[in-house]
Parts: C-alpha cells; sequence; structure tokens
C-alpha cells in the first residue's frame, strides 16, 4: 500500500514534472499497441481508427485510474488529479490527434494500396510490392531502385511517366512512352522488353523537331541494332551530341551550361527508351555533362560551342582510340607463338587485338565461338578471315569439346563492375567457368571508361531483355514459334548480358595496364581522385 | 530541320482527259474534297508543318479561295507557280525551287491518297543513311465498272520490275517494261553483293519518295534529267552498284580526268570533316551487317542505298486513271468521321439518302430522290423522283426530275434533262444530257473536246 502510495506519490509529487513522464510513457505504450494493431489490419484490411478510439478510451481510463487510485491525498491529489486528468487529456489531445493523424494517413495509403492491388494482375509481384513499399514508408533512409528495373510495379512507371511528362515543352510530351511486349518471363518482369516492329518513332513527328533529327536516327539505329556494340554505341553517341550541340543556339536570359544540360535530357530519356544505356554511354553522359556545366557564364557561346566539340573528340581521343592503342600493346605481349585463342561474340577491341598482333607477325590462330540469337561470331570471323588470321568456327555448346586446344582465352566486356564482376554478352560467364575447369588463363580485355561503380553478383537485378521474336526460326518453311503468345505457358527470353565472377578471370588489360579483376575499385577511386 | 515536304500538284491528268480537261486534277473531288487535299492531311497528321506547293496558276487561285480547304489544312501551304505551257517535269520542278530547299526532302505526288504510317518510309531513310527511300503498295484490282470501257483494256499496262533483296527493303532493281527490249538484264555486280533478290511485278508506286539533299544539286548540274520517276529513280537505283562508285581512288582520277563525270560524283561528295571519320569510326566498331556470306562490310561499302517500303496492307491509291478515280471515291468516304451528310446541305424528309453516301454543302434533294453508294458534290440540285446509284456527282451539277442514274461519273456544272436513264456513262463537264435520253456505257463530252489528244 505505502508503496503503491509512496509510488503514486511520487507520480503525483513529481506530478507536474514526472506526469508527462508517465504520460510519455503511456503513450509510448499506446503507440507501440497501436503499431501493432496497424500491422495487424494491413493483413486484415480494417479501419484503425475504430481501433484507434478503441484504445483511446482504453487510455483514457488507465491513466484516470492511477489517479483515482489515490485516496490517501485526496485534497492535494484532487487537484492534482484534476490536473492529472486534464493534462492527461489535453496531453493526449494532440496525442490523440496525430496518432489519428498518422492513423488516418495509415489508412489512407492502405486503400490506396488496396485498390492498386486490385488493379495489378500478378499477386505474386503485390506481395513483392508490398514489402518494398513497407520498408520505404518506415524507413526512409532505403535506397531506392532505379526506375528502368521497375517495371513490374505501377506506381515507379507512373512515376516514370510523370517524369516523362514533366520533360514535356508546349504540352508536347517529348518523349514517348515505348510500351512492352509480349509475355515476360516472370523472374524479368521488372525489365523492359520491347519489339522491333513497334518502333521508337511511331509517335515522334516528321520531321522531328522537338528531340534533334541526329538524336532520332540514333535512336532509330540503336533499337534495329545498326550500331552495336559498347565503343560503337558511345562513339556514336557522342557524335550525335556534336551535332546537337552545333545545332544548339542559346536562348535569351538562359544560361549556356545550364540550359544546355536541360536540352540534353530528354534527348537521353529517349535514347533509353529505344535501347536501355550502356554503361560506356552512361559515363560519356557523365562527362560531357560535367564539361558542360564547367564552361564559365562569361564564356561566348561560339567559344563555348568550340571547346564542347574538341572536349568530345579529346575524349574519343584518349578514352577509345588512344585506349584500344594502349590494351593491343600489353595484349600482345600475352600473344606467344603457336599460341590458340578463343573468343567469344564479336567485341571491336578484341578483333583490334588480334588483327594488330596479325601485322607484328604473330602466329597464332583463331577460334571464334558463337551463340544465338545474334550470331555476332559471324561478324568477327569475317573481320579476322578478311586480315589473313586461321580462324575456327564453333557455336557456344561445342564449347567442352574445342577447350583441350585452347591456350588463352580473351573476352571482351561491356563493363567491370566495382566488385571485379565482368558484365559483358550472355555466355561469357560460361566460357569464363568452362575455360576455368580446363585451366586456361582468361584475360579481358577493357577500357577505363567502361569501369562502372554499380556492384552487381547476378545477372537478373539489371539486365537488358531483347526482343523475343527473334528467337523464332524458320526451318523447311515451317515457323513452329509462330504463335508463341497464344500458348500461355510459354515464355521466350532473349538477354544481352550476364555477369562473369572475379575468380573467373585471370587477368584484366587495360590501358592503365594489367590488373587483377579485384583492382576495379582502385582504378574508380584513382579516377574519381583525378577528376 | 530534318525534311522538307514538296507537293507535285501540277500534273495534267493525261491518263483521265474526260475529266480533267475543263478542270485541273488537283481540283476533281474524291469523298467531296479536292485531291490535292488529301497530301497535306497525310502529312499534318504526321507532324509537318510547312508544306512547298508545285502547281498552276488556276490551281494556286483556287487555294486561296477554298474556304474548306482553308479551314481544313492547318499547315503553311508555300505554293510555287509554274507556267502549265512549258510542261515541266518533276525532276524540272525541282530545280525550279532548288533556292528552297535546305534540308532532305519528302516528295510526294497530289493524286496519292493513302493511310501509310509514314514513319516507315522516313525510318529506313533516316536508319540507313539512305540517298533514295520510297513508298510502294500492292496493286488492287479494281473492280467497280468503269464508264466508257469498251471490253477489257489490258494490253496497254506496262509493268514495273522491282527487285528487293531479302529483307524486302533494300532495292536492288527497277525497270518499266517498256525500256526492256527483249528481256530483264541483271548487272553481275548486283548478283555477286546481292545472290538473293526477289523480283515483284504487282506493285503500285505511290510516288512518295525522300530524297538526299545532294540529289537535288546533282538535278542541278544534271539538266537532262526532267522526271523523278522516270529517270531519276531508276538511275539512283542503278548507281548503287556502279563500279566507280565504291573505290575511292577512282572516283578522284576520273574527276581529274573527265569534267562531265564530275557531275555524277556530286552524289557522293560527302563532306570529309571530322565529322564523318567519327562516323566511319563508329560503323567499324560496330558488329553489324547488312548481309553475310561474303567478305565485304556493311552495306559493300557503298555510299548510295536505296530503300523502299512495300505496304501489304492498307489504302494506297494513285488516282491517276478514271477507274482509280472511281475505286477512291468509293472507299475514301470511310476514312474519315465526317458525317456523311453535310449539315448545310438541305434534304427533303422523305428522300432516301443511303447510309455509304455522302452528301456535299449547299446542296438540295428533293423529296422521293433515292442515293445510294453515291458521292455527292457541293451546290448539287436534284429534283424529285430521282434514283442515283453507286455514282459520283461533282458540284454544280442539276439533275431533273425522274432521272435514274447508275454507275455514272458527272462531272461539274453538268445538267441532266427529265428522265434521263443514264447508266455507266461519263457526262463531261457543262454537259448538257437531253431529255428522255438513254444512255449506256458513253462518254458524253462537248465536241470542242473531241479535238483535243
Amino acid at each position: 500500500m505505502a508503496d503503491s502510495d509512496g509510488r503514486q506519490v511520487d507520480s503525483i509529487n513529481h506530478s507536474t514534472g514526472k506526469i508527462c513522464k508517465e504520460l510519455t510513457k503511456e503513450e509510448k505504450q499506446r503507440l507501440r499497441k497501436e503499431k501493432k494493431q496497424h500491422k495487424k489490419n494491413k493483413k486484415d484490411d480494417r479501419g484503425p481508427p475504430e481501433k484507434e478510439k478503441e484504445k483511446e478510451k482504453a487510455s483514457v481510463l488507465a491513466p484516470s485510474k492511477p489517479a483515482t487510485q489515490s485516496p490517501a491525498h485526496k485534497a492535494a491529489p484532487v487537484p492534482v488529479n484534476a490536473s492529472a486528468s486534464e493534462s492527461p487529456v489535453a496531453a493526449e489531445k494532440p496525442a490523440k490527434s496525430k496518432a489519428e493523424q498518422r492513423a488516418e494517413r495509415r489508412a489512407r495509403q492502405d486503400t490506396e494500396r488496396a485498390s492498386k492491388q486490385g488493379k495489378k494482375e500478378g499477386g505474386q509481384q503485390s506481395a513483392s510490392s508490398k514489402p518494398k513499399a513497407t520498408p520505404n514508408e518506415l524507413q526512409p533512409v532505403v535506397k531506392r531502385l532505379p526506375e528502368h528495373i521497375q517495371v513490374d510495379d505501377p506506381a515507379a512507371l507512373k512515376k516514370l511517366a510523370k517524369k516523362l511528362e514533366r520533360q514535356q515543352v508546349r504540352q508536347i510530351n517529348i518523349v514517348p512512352l515505348r510500351s512492352d511486349y509480349g509475355y515476360k518471363v516472370s523472374l524479368f518482369s521488372h525489365l523492359h522488353q520491347y519489339s522491333r516492329k513497334n518502333p521508337p518513332t511511331q509517335q515522334i513527328s516528321i520531321p522531328a523537331t522537338v528531340i534533334h533529327p541526329s538524336i532520332v536516327r540514333l535512336g532509330l539505329q540503336y533499337s534495329q541494332g545498326i550500331i552495336a556494340g559498347s565503343n560503337a554505341r558511345s562513339v556514336a553517341l557522342l557524335h550525335a551530341f556534336k551535332q546537337v550541340i552545333q545545332d544548339y543556339s542559346t536562348p535569351p536570359n538562359e544560361e549556356l551550361s545550364r540550359d544546355l544540360v536541360n536540352k540534353l535530357s530528354p534527348y537521353i530519356s529517349f535514347l533509353s527508351q529505344c535501347r536501355p544505356l550502356s554503361a560506356s554511354m552512361g559515363n560519356a553522359i557523365k562527362h560531357i555533362k560535367k564539361e558542360i556545366s564547367n564552361i564559365p557564364s562569361q564564356c561566348k557561346e561560339e567559344e563555348a560551342k568550340r571547346r564542347l566539340q574538341e572536349c568530345i573528340d579529346s575524349y574519343i581521343n584518349e578514352k577509345i582510340i588512344l585506349a584500344s592503342e594502349a590494351i593491343s600493346k600489353y595484349a600482345i605481349e600475352k600473344i606467344s607463338d603457336g599460341d590458340v585463342i578463343l573468343v567469344y561474340g564479336c567485341s571491336s577491341l578484341v578483333n583490334h587485338i588480334l588483327c594488330e598482333a596479325f601485322e607484328k607477325q604473330r602466329k597464332f590462330r583463331v577460334i571464334v565461338v558463337d551463340s544465338r540469337p545474334r550470331l555476332e561470331g559471324r561478324e568477327a570471323l569475317r573481320r579476322l578471315v578478311k586480315k589473313g588470321i586461321r580462324c575456327t568456327y564453333v557455336l557456344i555448346s561445342a564449347l567442352s569439346y574445342i577447350l583441350p586446344e585452347v591456350s588463352k582465352v580473351f573476352l571482351g566486356a561491356h563493363a567491370l563492375l566495382a566488385n571485379g564482376y565482368v558484365m559483358s554478352r550472355v555466355g561469357t560467364s560460361q566460357i569464363a567457368l568452362v575455360a576455368k575447369a580446363y585451366n586456361v588463363p582468361v584475360l579481358v580485355c577493357c577500357e577505363t571508361y567502361k569501369f562502372c561503380e554499380r556492384v552487381q553478383t547476378d545477372s537478373f537485378v539489371s539486365n537488358e531483355l531483347d526482343d523475343p521474336d527473334d528467337l523464332i526460326v524458320t526451318r523447311n518453311g515451317k515457323t513452329h514459334l509462330e504463335n508463341w503468345q497464344t500458348v500461355k505457358s510459354l515464355g521466350l527470353l532473349n538477354l544481352v548480358y550476364d555477369v562473369t565472377p572475379p575468380d573467373f578471370v585471370d587477368l584484366v588489360i587495360t590501358d592503365l595496364g594489367m590488373i587483377p579483376c579485384t583492382s576495379v575499385p582502385v582504378v574508380l577511386r584513382v579516377k574519381n581522385v583525378d577528376q | 530541320m530534318e525534311l522538307q515536304a514538296v507537293l507535285m500538284a501540277a500534273g495534267g491528268g493525261s491518263r483521265m482527259m474526260d475529266l480533267t480537261y475543263n478542270t485541273p486534277k488537283p481540283l476533281l473531288p474524291v469523298g467531296n474534297r479536292p485531291l490535292i487535299w488529301y497530301p497535306p492531311n497525310l502529312l499534318e497528321r504526321v507532324g509537318f508543318e510547312e508544306v512547298i506547293v508545285i502547281t498552276t496558276k488556276e490551281v494556286q487561285k483556287t487555294l486561296s479561295t477554298d474556304q474548306r480547304l482553308k479551314t481544313d489544312v492547318k499547315m503553311r501551304l508555300d505554293v510555287v507557280c509554274i507556267q502549265e505551257e512549258a510542261d515541266m517535269g518533276t525532276a524540272d520542278a525541282l530545280r525550279h525551287i532548288q533556292q528552297k530547299i535546305k534540308t532532305d526532302i519528302l516528295v510526294v505526288s497530289c493524286d496519292l491518297i493513302t493511310d501509310v504510317a509514314l514513319h516507315e518510309v522516313v525510318d529506313l531513310f533516316r536508319a540507313h543513311s539512305a540517298t533514295l527511300s520510297m513508298l510502294m503498295s500492292k496493286v488492287h484490282e479494281f473492280t467497280e465498272t468503269v464508264p466508257g470501257q469498251k471490253g477489257k483494256k489490258k494490253a496497254g499496262e506496262q509493268r514495273d520490275f522491282v527487285g528487293v533483296d531479302i529483307t524486302g527493303k533494300r532495292l536492288l532493281f527497277m525497270a518499266n517494261e517498256a525500256d526492256l527490249d527483249e528481256g530483264l538484264v541483271l548487272r553481275k555486280s548486283i548478283m555477286r553483293k546481292h545472290p538473293r533478290m526477289l523480283i515483284k511485278t504487282g506493285l503500285l508506286d505511290a510516288h512518295l519518295y525522300c530524297l538526299k539533299r545532294s540529289v537535288v544539286d546533282f538535278l542541278v548540274h544534271n539538266k537532262s534529267v526532267t522526271s523523278i520517276r522516270g529517270e531519276l529513280v531508276p538511275y539512283l537505283v542503278r548507281k548503287q552498284f556502279s563500279k566507280s562508285l565504291n573505290s575511292q581512288n577512282a572516283t578522284e582520277d576520273s574527276e581529274k580526268n573527265h569534267k562531265q563525270q564530275d557531275t555524277h560524283h556530286n552524289l557522293e561528295l560527302l563532306s570529309t570533316s571530322k565529322d564523318e571519320a567519327l562516323l566511319q569510326l563508329a560503323r567499324e566498331r560496330s558488329c553489324w551487317n547488312d548481309h553475310r556470306g561474303d567478305m565485304s562490310e556493311a552495306y559493300h561499302g557503298g555510299k548510295l542505298r536505296c530503300y523502299v517500303h512495300i505496304m501489304e496492307e492498307g489504302m494506297c491509291y494513285r488516282v491517276n486513271t478514271l477507274a482509280a478515280y472511281i475505286e477512291a471515291n468509293r472507299v475514301v468516304p470511310k476514312l474519315f468521321e465526317d458525317p456523311p451528310i453535310h449539315p448545310a446541305a438541305v434534304v427533303s424528309e422523305r428522300s432516301l439518302v443511303g447510309s455509304d453516301s455522302i452528301i456535299g454543302p449547299l446542296c438540295q434533294i428533293s423529296d422521293r430522290t433515292s442515293i445510294k453508294r453515291s458521292n455527292v458534290g457541293t451546290s448539287t440540285t436534284i429534283k424529285e423522283k430521282v434514283k442515283i446509284t453507286n455514282s459520283i456527282i461533282m458540284n454544280g451539277v442539276t439533275i431533273e426530275e425522274g432521272c435514274n442514274i447508275q454507275g455514272s461519273v458527272i462531272c461539274n456544272n453538268a445538267v441532266i434533262g427529265r428522265g434521263a436513264d443514264i447508266k455507266y456513262c461519263l457526262v463531261g463537264s457543262g454537259q448538257r444530257v437531253e431529255p428522255e435520253a438513254e444512255r449506256t456505257n458513253e462518254v458524253i463530252v462537248g465536241s470542242d473536246q473531241l479535238m483535243e489528244i
């Protein structure tokens, strides 16, 4: 009794001061209860305000109970009680309103989410988006996934559509949204899958005025595969940017350094709608944007344009042309007479190295490994044979049969990731894996401008889906997969890239030298320090 | 700017003189709109903002006064007049407006009615940096009976032989039957580069061409080329495989030696600036080739490329013969969502206007008339008890009571007397058909027109 009294005396004596503490403790308990209730409600979809009100009533009763349980000090506690009853009520009111607000907000979000779920088709995907959404809600520190790999989340799609709308001028939508085609295999449903039959230019006006014509041409060439290959795409992109800068004129009251970057953004969105940007293109764009924003404001337009054109030329010269010269110099040291070199697909850099080595009178022969549906190896084969190099051509299914003959494997790369993984054409990781099994050294040739700060350990999270109709083949006049879309359980998957772990790569030959795969983050750090 | 549109509207309509001796071809009504309205409509829908129209003075006058044209067509029409008597070919006309042309051009003929997705043609032009990109369509057989036609007239048709590669996009060969003496001659250079070629004959050339700027410069230097379709296009298609084109050294030598050949090489006069070097680098590094099986690079290293888009489905008509004119009139009203009966027309309640007929503004249709599957133009007066089926009535026509008109074409300002019975006839402009006349399968034109040949 005394204890309880004492405690209560304590609670009452430290009334004005401590009552707040008590209340906050109770508040905290209440809030904890509420949170639990809300989590339950999300699954049940019941109105939390009801629960809230119930708990409010219960919580109102709670402080009044200890207040009334003090029979000893009637006089003192009465006013205190009064004040106690008032202040908890008063403190409750703002607390109630805050909690009520929070509850209302949560209720609103729940109903919105429920309606979205109703619209969505896949139940699995909604379940996956739920946990994605709730952690975002409770911990705003969580990093958001980039929009281009959230194709199955309608909220992200809406955001992308809004972003494209915001980039509009005079009520004309500059960058039309390209619609996905065909059934996507569920593991890759977060990626875009476009068809070559629906070109991105369907909604672009002829003549292209809002998007610069050379960018439209470039986008078309990307989507039709006329310009393919990391280096080629970057060079073509920079060429198109040169023409854009040439035709650009600063509007009045605007600064070139800021306006030109804004002008380039919708072009880049358009290009990524045609075909997702490669890592090398991303780095090139970053570099250009930095150069543009570094143009001093007092610089005249002509001078600024000239400077930018020079900068683009020097970027191409340094990072692509001279880099390939340096890489071939290092690589030729690794090619000895009598070598049997295996290459995969058509990498412009590897072809260049082999042609240079042949010119330097090295005696070697090449085995070109190819894979469907792109069959890029044929082009590599043509170039090597035209040079005079002895070549053998196999499909990737014959890899293990031919590896015993091979002394070295040269692979090209689309990008080198920060954790040492090599992102390259799909099939490269298989080559590296089998080569490792046969103890054949694997050398990856990659320029430093393709080094990327991304980290990836699997080929699922970030990849590219090509046109599924490319997999359809007609033999003897029969096309069995002609109506693949009508078969509900059939999906055609045409992946473009895959990642190779650094354990399978023995050496990376870059323009900075020959480095192990794990030194990529060092190179990135050094590059950043330089800039 | 990427493309400039040029509309060729100075043609005479030489294959349907009965219709065009009084009305210039661009002003012939099709679906109650002048023929010249259709190409700008197509261009406008795609996004063009202005068009250079090459036409005669008469047409220009009508263009500026026609109210309906002014309201319907929102783009800017830059009209260039040429003398009718000068008898200019289409290439001559391009040479005439050479000053206005600053970019690549899209040439379209005024008699083209189509609903093609223009981006298909222009995409070929853009993606492959083609010199020429054109549109062709499968020929439709005309099913309607043509008035004034006596017997089948298949003999006069000259076939076009069009050779395309296996993708169906690259144009390898084009010749008209009239130009071939004994047989089709294919150069070995074509066969070596494209061993698989599809030769098609049932194609209609839509006369829609995307041409590079350098072609216009070439025309300026070569004054002998008069017609785009007749001379320029076959020349460009042939030049793709010309020996002198593919080797740089050869061009340099011949430029020094022959002044004449200078003009031919204007075609490949690409500015060898740094930008071209960049494009070349991109192409070298790209692992794409347009053909496979031989050792040459993409496009066989050729700089001149011609592409064609062949329409499989969809509507594409060239209104240059009477049969095409009738067919177009039949099909075109379905394209547009205009109300079949213009609000300004006065149609009596006791008349029967079929759902597939269209009535133009300011018409007066009296009681007990029946109009089925017909087009009636503006300001036409149709009196009582008239039966019109399957016919085309142009503007300002007066049809008296009790007439029966079937499968006919009645031109502007004609008058059909009462009780006339007209079957499968063509009544020329301003003609009078006497009352109680019975005409079948005749062409009624004025006697003064009979003198023109």
